[in-house]
């Protein structure tokens, strides 16, 4: 039998041999020659500290308890392993990049470097992994125990001092290994190595207590599987709701205790790791539940009934005598509890440094923290203070506790308590509208529904909640039963707990979420996490002189060590290609000394040292922000009065147009009246002139008497048409126009204008042809059939008259639309001119030099009438000559009148 | 702008074999998940009243099940890694093949 004795020399040797280890493995890596630290071998190995005592002795205890249901525990974080393409790739990916220091840094640093949520986050793990020390801490001790329980009293021995002891050996070890390097992305080799010694060791002893049992005591695979069947686990009872709920509930706490986020994300440093990680840690945690089963059989069917299960790893080798195979168990049990115990130590320390003790002592050394104090060495202090007292914390809580049986199922309620995390972390990852109010309101909500459904009633009865509180209700409002919220009874109550936290947790996250603006900063931060692809483009802000750059030296000489500072500024100025030590600080480096610095305080407390430095010349992200939205406006502005000169310079140009015009008109009306004055002015003369020598001259002939005559008649006539058309075209302006609408075909109307044109036309110009097709123009109209012919009539005379060409000819071609008639008159001559078309239709407009005499207001009159009529008359451009398009309607409404 | 005026330029339509084949694999590694959660859900079905599951089948399944998981997951990673390596050893045509930006020759 190893006596207690034995037992503690050959776990102080162990001990030495992990310290022997870690040194190793430091020493290597300083030198420069720890490549095979970085082995992704190791990494998998690192991830072990998932399976503690809790697991290493507890699943068989499980296993006995609640049958299958130990597996799930496993099989959740293999998900999230064979998953990692989805998940882990981009968290790890993030956690390097933002230099990452715990699961409350990523959260702080993804809801723009949240002071509150980094407290939060750090207060939660604490609660969440205290009872979790305790718990390893029992384990040992439990273990201890049965070495030494045979045959004496248990009372004589005190199971508090071997827990003190252990713990006390941890801090040491931890603050040795845990705090060596300040910077948390400079990996903690040696923890790590020793951690994947330890998990060697552990799975070497689980496997090789199976292996005994099962070809040892029950005779081989076959036999094994023969007696499982036969024993009191022989069959599935396990309820669906918690099979699928625990699994999900182990992958949540996979991805969100403290410890695992600290050896997944923040000891990576290559997707190499991952990518081994991904396959050979499930087999190793399948290893590790391989032979929990035959175990519990064993110890089931071996020995007496009421021996507690949770120690059946070590009971059983030790009650057939195997008493090497019992120590081998008892270093696996004490390798599971140690190794979580660091690495949960290291894991909450850095967080309870950077995001309570940091902050507070900024605040205290207001302005004066750069310039005096060292702050490196403030920070390892208050981590290994940190370290202590978690450990202490974890030690009282045992303590207190007493080590009862409730701190069994303590386990499962820390992984539910740590699970909270879990929507705030994964929606940061990928959804760029989660906000800071909703990762507190989701986080907040979620704890105290866990606190308060899970977490105190875990204590049992009458010790934090009342008895009667959980039987009718805090002031007997019975929905509020902490097992039994809103009146659902029935449930599991680690499922009951589960369920509503995370359910509420979401709930409360997405909403508030939704309903909250997030600051520019968070929004910069969160536009980083999500879209992980390293860009150049950071949460800049920072500009700065060459006075500040000593003092950024100095600072960063007090957090990193004046070596690495000074090595790190050194490469910046070469970079820069400045000579001597201090680079310029430009925004780019002082962001990335930010970065650097948050590797070792954290990211909102970098971020709160920086700015203190550089804080004077500071542009804040808000301050740009700002200024964008600021240009954004300005643009806007711009855009607006842009398209207001627009449209006043389209106005000015139809202005110009109008005066153009009008400009023309007045000229026009200038000539007109110097013309009109001239043709009443010459019949006037005539008529004057002959009218005298009638009168005066004495002995006329008779046939000279007529000729003078005829001239004054003639003469008149010419006023008179002249004076007709005046007063037409003002009847007409005036709408005080008479319509004599009757039936007639539109050959008519056309042969009379023909008829009439040709009757008027001038000896002494060239004959006009005219074209036309008769077929077409068999149309009947009802309309004013003289004030039609009156348009055509103008119209060819026009013709006659301004056509140039040596042959003139006219083409009137007619098309009839949907009950509108088109005539088209097209001369072969010149046309009108461009900037003439629009003025042709004006009163006493006449085209060029006034060689044919007219008053020029045909074409005035032409559109009046057509407008009377119901149509109109427009100059057709783009044709062989001058040519116009009349239309109408085929039958003029009599109301039109 | 169109919705397929801003996809074009970051989408190539068609890829070289090798790189079609690395997306393929990327797309197993994706999938394996969903296999295995699919698998691992299967003992919800032992519940039913009624059904009697032996231990040593209910053993024999998930550890099967986990260890041919684990050792296919092991197996695509390797290819993928393999695959990876081909086409950044390929050179410049590799690397266009790769690079979304680009269409592939």
């Amino acid at each position: 039998m190893i006596t207690t004795n034995a037992l503690a020399a050959i776990s102080l040797a162990y001990v030495l041999l992990l310290f022997a280890v870690a040194f190793v493995a430091e020493r290597a890596a300083r030198q420069g020659r720890g490549r095979w630290l970085r082995a992704p071998i190791i990494y998998t190995l690192s991830l072990s500290i998932y399976c503690t005592a809790w697991t290493f002795y507890g699943a068989v205890g499980s296993a006995v308890r609640g049958g299958f249901e130990y597996l799930t525990i496993y099989l959740g974080p293999s998900l999230i392993l064979i998953g990692w393409w989805w998940g882990l790739r981009k968290l790890v990916r993030i956690g390097r990049e933002q230099r990452i220091t715990s699961i409350a840094d990523l959260i702080s640093s993804r809801y723009g470097k949240s002071t509150l949520l980094g407290v939060g986050v750090t207060l939660l793990a604490v609660l969440g992994t205290t009872p979790y020390i305790a718990l390893q801490l029992q384990s040992v001790t439990l273990s201890v125990e049965v070495f030494a329980s045979p045959g004496v009293d248990p009372g004589d021995r005190n199971p508090l001092s071997t827990a003190f002891w252990v713990a006390a050996g941890l801090a040491v070890f931890t603050v040795i290994f845990g705090t060596r390097n300040l910077d948390a992305n400079e990996r903690h080799h040696g923890v790590v190595m020793a951690i994947a010694v330890e998990a060697v060791v552990k799975l070497a002893a689980l496997i090789a207590v199976g292996a005994f049992v099962v070809w040892g005591v029950m005779g081989g695979v076959g036999a094994a599987l023969d007696r499982i069947d036969a024993s009191e686990l022989g069959h599935w009872d396990v309820p669906g709701g918690r099979w699928a709920g625990l699994m999900l509930l182990s992958a949540a706490a996979f991805l969100c205790l403290p410890r695992m986020f600290q050896v997944l994300v923040v000891e990576n440093d290559s997707d190499a790791q991952l990518r081994m990680a991904a396959w050979a840690f499930p087999i190793y945690m399948a290893l590790m539940s391989l032979f929990i089963v035959p175990i519990a059989v064993a110890g089931l069917a071996l020995l007496p009934e009421g021996s507690n299960p949770d120690l059946f790893v070590l009971t059983v080798p030790l009650s057939l005598g195997q008493d090497g195979l019992a120590v081998l168990s008892f270093l696996g049990g004490f390798s599971s509890a140690t190794s979580m115990v660091i690495v949960a130590a290291i894991a909450v320390s850095t967080m309870v440094s950077n995001h309570i003790v940091m902050p507070i002592w900024l605040q205290l050394q207001q302005g004066t923290a750069m310039v005096s104090g060292d702050v490196r060495y403030v920070v390892l202090l208050s981590r290994r203070l940190s370290i202590a007292g978690v450990l202490l914390l974890g030690y009282v809580y045992y303590a207190l506790s007493g080590g009862g049986a409730a701190l069994s199922a303590i386990g499962l309620v820390s992984f539910a308590g740590v699970a909270q995390l879990l929507p705030a972390m994964l929606a940061g990852v990928f959804w760029r509208g989660a906000s800071r109010i909703g990762a507190i309101a989701g986080i907040g909500t979620g704890s105290a529904v866990w606190l308060y459904t899970l977490f105190l009633p875990s204590f049992g009865p009458d010790v934090v909640i009342a008895q009667a509180v959980f039987d009718h209700g805090p002031f007997g409002i019975g929905w509020l039963r902490p097992q039994a919220l809103f009146g659902i009874t029935g449930l599991d109550p680690l499922m009951h707990a589960v369920l509503w936290s995370l359910a509420l947790n979401t709930v409360a996250f997405f909403a508030a979420s939704l309903v909250s603006f997030p600051s520019p900063l968070e929004r910069l931060q969160g536009a980083q996490f999500v879209n992980t692809d390293p860009s150049p483009a950071g949460p800049r802000g920072w500009t700065g002189n060459a006075a500040q750059a000593e003092d950024l030296m100095v600072m960063t000489q007090r957090i990193l060590g004046p070596r690495e500072a000074q090595a790190l500024f050194l490469r910046e100025a070469q970079r820069q290609g400045v000579a001597g030590l201090l680079p310029d600080p430009t925004p780019d480096f002082v962001e990335r000394l930010e970065r650097e610095l948050a590797g070792s305080v954290g990211a909102a407390t970098a971020h709160a040292m920086v700015g203190q430095i550089v804080g004077g010349s500071r542009v804040s992200v808000a301050d740009l922000m700002a200024v964008a939205d600021e240009t954004a406006q300005m643009m806007e502005t711009s855009a607006r009065l842009e398209a207001q000169s627009q449209e006043l310079s389209r106005t000015a140009r139809q202005l110009r147009e109008a005066n153009a015009k009008l400009t023309r008109l007045s000229v026009q009306k200038d000539a007109f009246l110097s013309q009109i004055s001239h043709e009443l002015r010459t019949p006037m003369t005539s008529i004057r002139a002959f009218s005298e020598i009638l009168r005066d001259s004495d002995g006329i002939d008779p046939a000279d008497t007529v000729k003078y005559a005829s001239i004054i008649h003639d003469e008149a006539i010419r006023l008179t048409r002249l004076l007709d058309d005046l007063l037409d075209l003002s009847v007409l302006e005036n709408g005080q126009v008479n319509l004599n609408l009757r039936e007639g075909r539109l050959s008519d109307v056309l042969d009379r204008a023909e008829a009439a044109a040709a009757a008027a036309a001038d000896a002494d110009r060239p004959a006009l042809t005219i074209h036309r097709r008769r077929s077409d123009e068999d149309i009947a109209l009802v309309t004013d059939i003289d004030r039609l012919a009156q348009v055509f009539i103008n119209l060819i005379a026009n013709a006659r008259k301004y056509c140039e060409a040596d042959a003139p000819a006219l083409h009137i071609s007619v098309s009839e639309t949907a009950g509108r008639v088109v005539v088209d008159f097209i001369d072969n001559g010149n046309g009108v001119a461009l900037e003439a078309q629009d003025v042709i239709f004006e009163k006493f407009s006449r085209v060029g030099d006034q060689k044919a005499g007219g008053a020029g207001l045909g074409l005035a009159i032409s559109r009046q009438i057509m407008t009377r009529l119901g149509g109109d008359i427009r100059y057709l451009p783009g044709q062989s000559g001058a040519a116009f398009r009349v239309s109408l309607a085929k039958a003029m409404p009599i109301a039109a009148q | 702008m169109t919705r397929s005026g801003g996809r074009i330029p970051s989408q190539p339509l068609f890829v070289e074999r090798q790189t079609y084949r690395l997306r393929r694999f990327q797309d197993a590694v994706r999938a394996l998940p969903v296999l295995a959660l699919l698998m691992w859900c299967v003992p919800l079905l032992w519940g039913v009243p009624g059904a009697v599951i032996t231990a040593s089948s209910v053993l024999i399944y998930v550890f099967l099940s986990w260890f041919l998981l684990s050792a296919f997951c092991g197996v695509l990673l390797w290819v993928l890694a393999r695959a990876e390596a081909r086409i950044a050893a390929e050179g410049p045509s590799g690397a266009r093949a790769a690079d979304p930006d680009r269409p592939a020759p």
